[in-house]
C-alpha cells in the first residue's frame, strides 16, 4: 500500500535536512527516520527498520529537565497523535542501553488535503 | 500551453484531454484542455457529461470556457476537481471563467455542478474512480478508471521521481504508485528528457524513463507517453521514443491527438 504523497515528501525533504526528524505513520508506528536522528535511535534506518508504536514506547525513558516522569499523555507524540495539534516538551530521554540525553522536542500532527490525518513529523535538538 | 503548427502536426499540439467511453455508452472527459473542443463533436447527444479535472493549471482548464456543452442548460455537466484546503472548486475556477480572463462567468453556467474531490473512490455512471494526489505543484489529483472491461490510470502531469533519491519506483514510497498497480493503460506524463529534467527537478513532471519505470514496476501493460513538451517538434519526439529502453511485458503507444485505444 503505498504512502501518502505528503509522507512521501517529508520523507525525501527529511533526508536532506541536519535537523533529527522523526516521522510516524496516523498509528504513532515509527516508520522513518534521517541520518542525524539515528543516533538517538541507536542504529541506521537502513538496519533498524521501523519501530512499532508499543516498542517505541518502551524504548526510552523520559522525564520532565528536574527529573521527573513523563506521563505519557504529555509526551509531544502523544498529543500531536492524540489530540491532532503542535506540542513542544524540553526533556531527559535515556534508551534503555544508553546513556541520558537532554533534548527539546516538537512533534507537529502532519494534515494532508481534505483534512486527512496522516502521521507526526518530530524534530529534536540536544540542548547542551 | 497549446502548439499548433506543421511541427506538432503528427503527435497534436492541443492541451490535455482524454474521452474515456464505457461499453453501455457512459462517458468520461480527462481534464479540459484545448483537446477537450475534439470531444465536444461527438456529444451533441449527450444529457449528461463527467468531467474530471486533474488540476487546474491553464493548460488543463482552458477549453472550459469555448465547451459548448457548458452554455446549454439541457445537459447536466458535473466538474470533479481536486480539492483544496482554502477555496472550493467553484471559487478557484472562477478566477478564470470570469472577467477580464473570459466573458463568460461560472454563474452563467446553468447546469454545471462542481464537486471538490480527494482521495477516495467514486462511482461516477457506469465507472468505478478512484483519485488520488499525486506529486505535482498545487493540489493534483490522479485518475484510476475501472469498469468491467478494465482499468484506465491517467497522471498526464506528475513528478513521481521528487519523491526519492534514486527513482526505482518502489511500491510504498512513490506517488501515483497504487493508480498505476496492474492497469492495463496508462497516460502518464512524459515531458522531459533526462537532460532537460536535471533543470527542472520540483517543476512537476517527468522523463519518459520515469514513466517507463513506474509503469513497468506497477505492472501496467501498457503505456501512453503523454503531455508532451511544447517546444519539442514531432521529430524530438520520435527521438525520445526511439531512445526509450521498453522493458518486456510493458508495450509502449505515443499519445498524439486523435489516439483511440480499445481496453
Amino acid at each position: 500500500m503505498q504512502e501518502p504523497i505528503e509522507i512521501i515528501l517529508l520523507r525525501q525533504l527529511s533526508s536532506y535536512l541536519m535537523l533529527p526528524i522523526w516521522i510516524t505513520d496516523e498509528s504513532g508506528n515509527l516508520i522513518y527516520y534521517n541520518e542525524p536522528a539515528e543516533d538517538l535511535l541507536g542504529g541506521r534506518f537502513d538496519e533498524v527498520g521501523e519501530v512499532g508504536a508499543d516498542a517505541l514506547a518502551e524504548m526510552f525513558v523520559t522525564t520532565h529537565l528536574d527529573g521527573s516522569p513523563v506521563p505519557n499523555e504529555e509526551l509531544p507524540l502523544v498529543i500531536a497523535l492524540t489530540e491532532r495539534h503542535p506540542a513542544h516538551l524540553p526533556m531527559r530521554i535515556k534508551r534503555l542501553d544508553g546513556a541520558p540525553r537532554t533534548i527539546e522536542l516538537t512533534a507537529l500532527p502532519i494534515m494532508g488535503q481534505g483534512n486527512r490525518f496522516l502521521g507526526t513529523l518530530c524534530a529534536f535538538w540536544e540542548k547542551h | 500551453m497549446a502548439r499548433a503548427g506543421p511541427e506538432t502536426i503528427r503527435f497534436g499540439g492541443d492541451t490535455a484531454s482524454v474521452e474515456v467511453r464505457g461499453d453501455d455508452g457512459g462517458v468520461l472527459l480527462l481534464d479540459a484542455g484545448s483537446g477537450l473542443l475534439l470531444a465536444a463533436a461527438g456529444l451533441q447527444e449527450a444529457t449528461r457529461i463527467d468531467l474530471l479535472v486533474t488540476h487546474l493549471h491553464m493548460d488543463h482548464v482552458q477549453g472550459l470556457g469555448f465547451f459548448p456543452q457548458l452554455r446549454q442548460a439541457e445537459v447536466e455537466t458535473h466538474i470533479w476537481g481536486p480539492i483544496s484546503t482554502t477555496e472550493t472548486l467553484e471559487e478557484r475556477l472562477r478566477r478564470y471563467l470570469s472577467p477580464p480572463l473570459f466573458p463568460v462567468r461560472v454563474r452563467d453556467l446553468k447546469a454545471v455542478r462542481m464537486h471538490d474531490v480527494g482521495p477516495g473512490t467514486y462511482e461516477i455512471g457506469p465507472f468505478r474512480v478512484t483519485a488520488d494526489l499525486i506529486i505535482h505543484p498545487g493540489s493534483t489529483l490522479g485518475f484510476r478508471i475501472e469498469d468491467e472491461r478494465g482499468t484506465l490510470a491517467y497522471l498526464p502531469d506528475h513528478e513521481p521521481a521528487l519523491g526519492q533519491t534514486d527513482f526505482r519506483a518502489d511500491p510504498r514510497w512513490t506517488s501515483g504508485f497504487d493508480l498505476v498497480r496492474d492497469a492495463d493503460v496508462v497516460i502518464h506524463d512524459a515531458q522531459y528528457t533526462p537532460e532537460e529534467y536535471e533543470a527542472r527537478v520540483g517543476w512537476g513532471h517527468s522523463t519518459l524513463a520515469h514513466a517507463i519505470t513506474l509503469a513497468a514496476r506497477a505492472g501496467a501493460k501498457t503505456l501512453v507517453p503523454f503531455h508532451h513538451d511544447p517546444e519539442h517538434s514531432d521529430d524530438m519526439i520520435d527521438r525520445m521514443l526511439a531512445d526509450a529502453d521498453v522493458p518486456d511485458g510493458l508495450e509502449m503507444v505515443p499519445g498524439k491527438t486523435g489516439l483511440e485505444i480499445e481496453v
